[in-house]
């Protein structure tokens, strides 16, 4: 189970938008939480907390295969991102380094900046906390749920080679 | 046996079943490549536990991105990956030297029609311009595929895109698919893989191909084709690295079509700050800029250099303009500079660059300052992308980029030739 505060954005939030190109000769992690998103929102790095969840429009992760889009937003303590759609790279990096993806268009509509979210993966439900309204997504195929319940494609694929 | 696209028989091929769209399919990769990202992709493989590359033969690297290393922590990662190479006795590496890593691969005879190719690296697409299905992934599950040799594809749907018609002159290529993209948004081919057939295409040089495919992924596309030709043999013959298979979708087969004409379509930009916001030139023309650049792995070669000599042809750029020209690769600086192209450039002020992609993605040589405007021939004007989140980026074909870097506004290229 996921639960955490709504950050909202809008469509097509790119991969330079999440984490400009100018801060990736440094791959120390911290440098990436630091600098996340902060070109859509110079407020998010520094009040971000660890459990919050994105809420975003069509398209998320649009642009590079920069792996370090959804390693930045983990790292900053994103526990989850909703969209309505997402951008094939993104959505295949998220999973691989073990950030919870949901594509749910129904829930951009439902929710505010703040807003208490819970969110179950294998039930394919979240439960917008407050109002107990209810919406439900069709949940990853198992073998992806797999991947992020392994802690991401490192630990899948040690366990796999052994 | 019913009819099958060209992303299902790669993929059948690939994966040794009967792929169909929406199927998802464990394939075997033919060829796999990443850039500075390596240095990335190494630590997955190292913590992975993995011990060697399952085929040493199938694996390029480069560097080209940061070249020469723009900062000490670049510098780090060339020398981890460097390192790499050496103990692992990987074949095909290129170093600082060569260009950007869509242009070499092509030059270098490494890319072949029906290949599977997978890169870190969005743009990877690009190979779809000689008939290889080729698509971008990230550098953990690339980790994955130098452990195993095999990577999870759904297997896409398939879009036909018909260029109808030929481009008139001092349209191009990168016209056409900045239209096709304006008009189907920067999601319209999510997830699919992109056919671009009719006679527009087959009208284009095979560097007028490598746009279309290049371009793809700025409307999700997760690869686009065109199919070889007598150009594509042409230009494959004297390099082509093994024996190949040519693979086209079969009559009949599942698809959408969608029909452009582009028989008069005008120059086309795109404005800040996405890709799909595209206009008429005409519509723009007028806007003052700072800077223009012409490179990139979308507009960096021989032909795209050409074409902006020919606008500017010695004439001095306007005195506020900087004027920024990277070949996309070695062999076309060489092409370039021995035909007089590069001095002609230089002439008019350019500032020429090593082959590299530093600029278009804001690494170095070349950012943006806060309220800065640039017009720029390569693929990408988010927010931020050139430097600062406060500068504007325009893209544009590199006629119109030179055509404003010679009146210091974005200017009409049909205005400024004969």
């Amino acid at each position: 189970m996921i639960s955490g505060r709504v950050w909202k954005f809008g469509d097509h939030v790119n991969t330079d938008l999440i984490i400009p190109g100018r801060y990736l000769d440094d791959y120390s992690l911290k440098n990436l939480a630091a600098h996340v998103m902060e070109d859509a929102d110079p407020d998010f790095p520094k009040k971000v907390r660890p459990g919050d969840i994105i809420v975003a429009g069509r398209n998320f992760g649009c642009g590079s295969s920069r792996e370090q889009a959804p390693l930045a937003l983990k790292h900053a303590g994103v526990s989850a991102v909703v969209a309505a759609s997402f951008a094939r790279i993104f959505y295949r990096n998220a999973i691989n380094v073990a950030l919870p993806v949901i594509i749910c268009p129904e829930a951009v509509g439902l929710v505010e900046n703040g807003t208490e979210l819970r969110i179950d993966m294998e039930r394919g439900e979240m439960e917008v906390m407050g109002n107990g309204a209810r919406i439900a997504f069709k949940p990853l195929p198992e073998f992806l749920i797999r991947i992020l319940d392994e802690g991401g494609l490192v630990a899948f694929t040690r366990k796999k080679l052994q | 046996m019913a009819a099958k696209t060209f992303a299902e028989k790669v993929l059948s091929r690939a994966s040794g079943k009967d792929a169909r769209a929406g199927d998802i399919v464990t394939a075997r990769i033919d060829l796999a490549m990443s850039h500075e990202n390596a240095a990335l992709v190494l630590k997955a493989f190292h913590e992975m536990g993995a011990k060697s590359i399952w085929s040493r033969e199938k694996v390029v690297l480069l560097f080209d991105h940061r070249v020469p290393a723009s900062t000490v922590k670049a510098a780090e990662s060339h020398r981890t990956v460097r390192e790499f190479v050496r103990a692992e006795k990987i074949p095909m590496f290129y170093d600082i030297r060569e260009g950007v890593c869509h242009q070499v691969l092509p030059e270098k005879g490494h890319i072949l029609p029906g290949m599977l190719v997978v890169g870190t690296d969005s743009h990877t697409t690009t190979y779809g311009a000689f008939g290889a299905f080729a698509t971008g992934i990230g550098a953990t599950e690339m980790a994955a595929v130098w452990a195993t040799g095999e990577l999870w594809l759904k297997v896409p749907e398939t879009m036909r895109i018909v260029l109808d018609g030929t481009l008139p002159k001092h349209s191009s290529a990168k016209d056409a698919v900045l239209r096709v993209i304006g008009d189907l948004g920067a999601d319209g081919a999510d997830y699919k893989c992109v056919e671009f057939i009719g006679q527009g295409v087959d009208a284009l040089s095979i560097s007028g191909r490598m746009v279309l495919s290049n371009m793809c992924v700025e409307m999700g596309a997760k690869a686009g084709v065109c199919f070889p030709d007598k150009k594509t043999m042409d230009f494959l013959r004297p390099i082509a690295r093994s024996g190949f298979d040519l693979v086209r979708s079969d009559q009949g087969s599942e698809g959408e079509e969608l029909m452009f004409d582009v028989s008069a379509l005008s120059p086309q930009v795109a404005r800040p700050h996405s890709v799909d916001n595209v206009v008429a030139v005409e519509e723009v023309e007028g806007i003052p800029i700072d800077q223009a650049f012409i490179g990139s792995c979308t507009n960096g070669r021989m032909e795209d250099l050409v074409a902006a000599e020919g606008v500017l042809g010695g004439k001095k750029v306007d005195d506020g303009v900087r004027l920024i020209v990277a070949p996309a690769s070695r062999e076309v600086y060489i092409e370039a500079s021995e035909a007089g192209v590069l001095a002609s450039l230089a002439r008019s002020g350019a500032v020429i660059l090593n082959p590299g992609c530093g600029p278009c993605l804001g690494a170095h040589e070349g950012l943006l300052a806060p309220g800065e405007r640039c017009i720029a021939t390569t693929n990408r004007n988010f927010r931020g992308r050139m430097g600062s989140p406060q500068a504007e980026v325009y893209l544009a074909s590199p006629e119109t980029v030179a055509a404003s870097a010679l009146k210091g506004e974005i200017a009409d290229p049909r205005e400024v030739l004969p």
